[in-house]
């Protein structure tokens, strides 16, 4: 396997330095670059690697458990408008009182089609289904014997249509999903398995756009790179006698956009006690694809020329 | 872990292989500068891109508060600098004037984007 995972990359490098051809952007929407969000997915079909995510936060089970976890996601378009996406992640369990155990999540395999972009309004819209495949994951760190299924809207929309007078609001931009998780099983030895509202918003005030856009403040590398921003990420049960029991966290941080990658960081806020007591974190390093490899993995399989 | 540390192992590789590689391009600095005021009247529009630009596929374009394009376009890369385009003014009055570019950088990703700045006596 491993020689296998090595000759993919020695053939993209390869593609990299033979290929003459064009590429398509990611992440943009006219004038406005949105960058990858950390907690809440993004509306934009593209090709990117997160490697790796990290987060933790104490959580409430078993009278408080340190949820450590380490991901990784890869998103590549099959079309300019169409992507799928795979993600896996190792979680350690860490319980104040007993035995640390670790292992792998349920798989997740998504795919996402932008059906809507406006450049003038700096506008898009996506709709996507994510699912998680049941009994892929390890037990031990309870990954779900049964898949959940997620279809989502996603939008983006950045201020810079503002008139001049609000010019230094127009750095601003929102981007947002909202979704339903739909459990394969009602219950799972005993216990309910709900329905879920799930909502996710990012408020991004973008110092790239205020840079490049609006005034220049003088401000220069790195700091003319930097995306300082909000995550607010909710689940909210629908059924099964577990209506209402929301769970979320608001997560202010920043990002730092460069040419091949980003890095970003957030605080964890959890929103209320069901989901934590402590203030965790989370933080990524992302790569974007299609600047790493215009030429081969970092273009569509179809309709990219 | 192995799993991970393989990976990492050959996104290093990965990207030692695609250092030849362009990205996007943004704007560096303009002068006029981005949303500034000059007082002496700007001969010319220079704007500093991130990347190496292809300058037959790229454009910048001016208009007055009208929105009439009053630039003599003559879109050009500098001859020394591949990531600097310039563009002529004829003379201009006092009042806010729009900059409109769309640049295709060498490794043909789309950019565009556009700022004001204003002329003040």
């Amino acid at each position: 396997m491993k020689h296998l995972v090595f000759l993919f990359w020695l053939t993209c490098a390869a593609c990299e330095l033979g290929a003459t051809s064009g590429a398509y952007g990611h992440g943009f929407a006219g004038a406005r670059f949105f960058p990858a969000t950390l907690s809440t997915d993004d509306p934009f079909v593209a090709d990117e690697f997160s490697l790796p995510t990290i987060s933790s936060i104490v959580t409430p089970d078993d009278g408080g458990t340190r949820d450590t976890e380490i991901s990784s996601d890869i998103a590549l378009r099959i079309t300019p408008q169409w992507d799928i996406e795979f993600g896996e992640r190792f979680i350690t369990l860490n319980p104040s009182h007993g035995k640390a155990v670790n292992g792998y999540d349920n798989l997740s395999i998504g795919s996402k089609y932008e059906f809507f972009e406006n450049d003038e309004h700096e506008a898009v819209v996506s709709v996507g289904l994510d699912v998680d495949v049941g009994g892929t994951g390890s037990k031990q760190v309870g990954a779900d014997t049964f898949s959940t299924w997620t279809p989502g809207l996603f939008f983006g929309k950045g201020l810079g249509d503002l008139p001049q007078g609000l010019s230094l609001v127009r750095p601003l931009a929102i981007t947002g999903l909202v979704g339903v998780a739909i459990p394969s099983s009602a219950s799972t030895d005993g216990s309910p398995n709900p329905a879920a509202l799930q909502l996710g918003f990012a408020v991004e005030y973008s110092l790239i756009y205020l840079q490049e856009q609006v005034r220049d403040i003088g401000l220069r590398a790195p700091f003319d790179r930097l995306i300082p921003l909000v995550e607010i990420s909710l689940s909210d049960p629908l059924d099964r006698g577990q209506s209402g029991l929301i769970t979320g966290t608001v997560n202010p941080g920043i990002i730092w956009s460069g040419k091949y990658f980003q890095v970003g960081a957030e605080a964890v806020i959890p929103i209320n006690s069901r989901t934590g007591n402590d203030v965790g974190f989370i933080a990524q390093l992302h790569f974007y694809l299609d600047d790493l490899f215009p030429h081969s993995i970092g273009r569509p399989l179809f309709g990219g020329r | 872990m192995n799993r991970f540390k393989n990976i990492c192992v050959m996104l290093l590789l990965s990207g030692a292989a695609a250092a030849h590689a362009h990205a996007h391009a943004f704007v560096d600095h303009a002068e006029p500068p981005v949303g500034g005021k000059v007082r002496q009247m700007p001969q010319k529009v220079q704007i500093w891109f991130t990347e190496k630009i292809e300058p037959a596929f790229s454009s910048i374009k001016v208009f007055d508060g009208s929105g009439k394009q009053i630039d003599k376009g003559d879109t050009r890369a500098d001859p020394a600098n591949q990531a600097l385009l310039h563009l002529s003014l004829p003379p201009l009055k006092a009042g806010t004037y729009k900059v409109v570019w769309r640049v295709v950088s060498v490794d043909t990703h789309v950019t565009k984007g556009d700022f004001t700045f204003q002329v003040v006596r």
